[in-house]
């Protein structure tokens, strides 16, 4: 086990090294522009540039700029924002990410319990017509946009029923700090959460009953019907853990996309301020500092979760065990 | 089993067996009219190329089709039994404790995320209700005894960290954990090494002999079948062609087709000749089975009454379905057996 976590933990670490450099040298190497001139933002003064090359070390040679850059990042903390004089870019960051990650997490759990609940009684029904229900409900939630749907709740459950005993427990719009107790936190959650979840569990569901339906193929589902086993125990025990390895990939991918800001629309629907917003704010204000450290942190986010996903093959699949 | 009717009745008793297919657009008969008996502690086998029905006939008396496009007719009686009839809950009660199933590709047939032991003492425990250390003590003795090595080891093994022989062996074990009296094996040889073959057919045989187990050996192999089968089927295109004691199928065959099959490997004994011949032709694909004797356009003693569905001729346990009269059956088979007599005589 710690023989494929420890060369596996190294070589996350070695990427997000690269990516750290690959996002430096695209915003303080492009040919033909002046990084000054971005990072101050729209009209600025001499003065301004002046203070930004000065700040950033602009003068100096590239890998100095470099450690310089990472030095404020990481170890000082103080990277400043010029778009928006003054303000401090980690600390924002440090606001937005644990509501997008409470954000992300519970949708995470709704979707992967409901898709391996729809994948499953998909899979072990194949053929039937409640197969056939629950796919075509799962490729509608596939097909809903987030942005729609979520509107739609708001709607329903701020406006049109909120006065009905379904929503009048729904709090307005935003989020409220876990620190603030858990019940309101939770209350203002469960809607986005479940908004964010209904279309992963669509594709979840249908990519686990596909794996399932072709493992049943497989010659051990045989073996396992001639010992005797009963139907539940085949799917439980020998055909759900080699159908998951799609599943779990598919996760670490869009785990560490969502908690980077692909969460945007769901955010923005419901008032969240995290990280997707905080992205999309300063993408609309040229902002580049705090673009900078948003797209290093959620290329770290999508770095580390698939990191995470191969420790968990491990755990899924002994093959891998010994062949790391 | 009190009932004394019962006490002289083969252990396995299939009689006019047929395993159908439903695809989307027909209905594809794998096997047609196969009967045939097992007794106690006795070795029947089933041969054939592949395509044949074999696999879907044993498939087929386990119900181990799928049951919702294939259709099952006959009767299978096992222990005074009709397993066809019985609901599916009670055949999961014979399935691995009664009638053990060990299959083809011993590579894919073990659940590759559980331990040997595990998958073992699974089987064990869904049947017998024992203590977990009970079942893993049984566990290892069954391992042992298939021979493999350092058995209390090998429990804690994953399928893929054994070779294809100890696979085998592996789930030679499994079939056996709960002393079925019936063990169907699907070509157990075929996916092994040679050596590991030989290996495996004694280990099959030494339990028959230790275990009074009875065996279903689906092969297509007539090597196989001379060293370890009493009786024999001979399938083709879904129909069994030939049954017989399996020293008459070598020493007086009497369909054109087991004479291929026997053309088609090197004797045993005596001279090698310099080529193997083969049958010409390749078996008919379900969906399109020729009228008559579905073996006759690849005859090459066909005449014209072959076109019309061959009758059963029998003496006693060997029964084939052909035109060719007993009497010009001697010379025909030379022909094929001895090419070079043959063409002297």
């Amino acid at each position: 086990m710690i023989a494929v976590i420890v060369p596996r933990i190294a070589q996350m670490l070695f990427v997000m090294f690269g990516i750290s450099v690959v996002v430096f040298l695209i915003f303080f190497a492009t040919p033909g522009a002046d990084p000054s001139a971005r990072i101050a933002g729209r009209n600025a003064t001499p003065e301004t540039l002046e203070a930004v090359r000065k700040d950033f070390g602009l003068d100096r040679p590239l890998p100095v700029q470099y450690a310089l850059l990472m030095k404020r990042l990481f170890v000082t903390a103080d990277l400043t924002s010029f778009a928006n004089r003054g303000q401090r870019v980690i600390p924002q960051i440090m606001d937005a990410a644990p509501i997008t990650l409470a954000l992300v997490l519970g949708a995470a759990v709704l979707w992967v319990v409901g898709a391996l609940v729809l994948g499953v009684v998909a899979a072990a029904s194949r053929d039937t017509i409640l197969d056939k229900g629950l796919m075509a409900l799962a490729l509608i939630g596939v097909s809903m946009p987030v942005f729609w749907f979520g509107e739609v709740m708001n709607l329903l459950s701020q406006s049109r029923l909120h006065d009905t005993i379904l929503f009048s427990w729904v709090p307005s719009l935003g989020y409220k700090p876990l620190s603030d107790g858990f019940a309101p936190w939770f209350k203002t959650l469960i809607i986005p959460w479940f908004t964010l979840a209904v279309l992963y569990i669509g594709i979840y569901a249908r990519v686990l009953r596909a794996n399932l339906v072709e493992t049943y193929h497989e010659d051990f589902i045989r073996t396992a019907r001639a010992k005797g086993l009963g139907p539940l125990r085949i799917m439980l025990r020998h055909a759900l853990r080699p159908s998951l390895i799609p599943f779990v990939t598919m996760f670490g991918l869009d785990f560490g996309a969502l908690v980077g800001g692909a969460a945007l629309l769901t955010e923005v629907v419901f008032g969240l301020n995290g990280i997707g917003r905080l992205t999309y704010v300063a993408l609309q204000s040229l902002d580049l500092p705090v673009i900078l450290a948003t797209v290093m942190y959620a290329s770290f986010f999508v770095v580390a979760a698939n990191a995470l996903v191969d420790i968990a093959y491990v755990g899924l699949d002994p093959r891998v065990r010994s062949g790391g | 089993m009190n009932a004394t009717s019962e006490a002289r009745a083969p252990l396995l008793e299939v009689t006019g067996l047929a395993v159908s297919f439903a695809t989307e657009s027909a209905l594809i008969s794998a096997v047609t009219d196969v009967s045939f008996k097992v007794g106690d502690g006795e070795i029947v086998s089933i041969v054939g190329e592949s395509g044949s029905g074999k696999t879907a006939a044993l498939l087929g008396i386990l119900r181990l089709t799928d049951r919702r496009n294939t259709k099952i007719e006959g009767s299978v009686t096992f222990r005074g039994r009709r397993l066809l009839d019985l609901p599916e809950r009670e055949m999961r009660r014979i399935r691995g404790r009664e009638i053990g199933f060990i299959s083809q590709n011993p590579m894919t047939a073990l659940t590759p995320v559980h331990t040997i032991g595990w998958q073992i003492e699974e089987q064990i425990r869904v049947h017998l209700n024992l203590a977990h250390a009970v079942a893993r003590r049984r566990a290892t003795e069954l391992l042992d005894e298939v021979g493999l090595p350092n058995p209390a080891k090998a429990l804690d093994l994953y399928p893929h960290q054994l070779s294809g022989g100890m696979r085998q062996r592996a789930v030679i074990a499994m079939a056996l954990s709960c002393n079925p009296s019936l063990l169907v094996a699907d070509e157990p040889t075929t996916a092994l090494d040679v050596t590991v073959q030989a290996q495996v057919l004694e280990l099959l045989r030494r339990l028959r002999l230790n275990f009074g187990l009875s065996i279903i050996l689906v092969t297509h192999d007539l090597g196989v079948v001379d060293e370890m089968a009493d009786r024999v089927l001979v399938m083709y295109a879904g129909r069994v062609v030939e049954r017989a004691p399996a020293d008459l199928i070598f020493e007086d065959p009497w369909h054109p087709y087991t004479w291929g099959l026997l053309a088609s490997i090197p004797p045993l004994h005596g001279e090698r000749p310099a080529r193997l011949a083969a049958i010409p032709g390749t078996p008919p694909v379900p969906t399109d089975l020729p009228k008559g004797c579905h073996f006759a356009p690849r005859c090459r003693f066909r005449f014209a009454p072959c076109a019309e569905t061959p009758p059963r001729q029998e003496d006693g346990e060997h029964a084939a379905l052909c035109f060719i009269d007993p009497s010009g059956r001697p010379r025909l088979r030379a022909q094929v057996l001895n090419p070079s007599s043959g063409q002297a005589a």
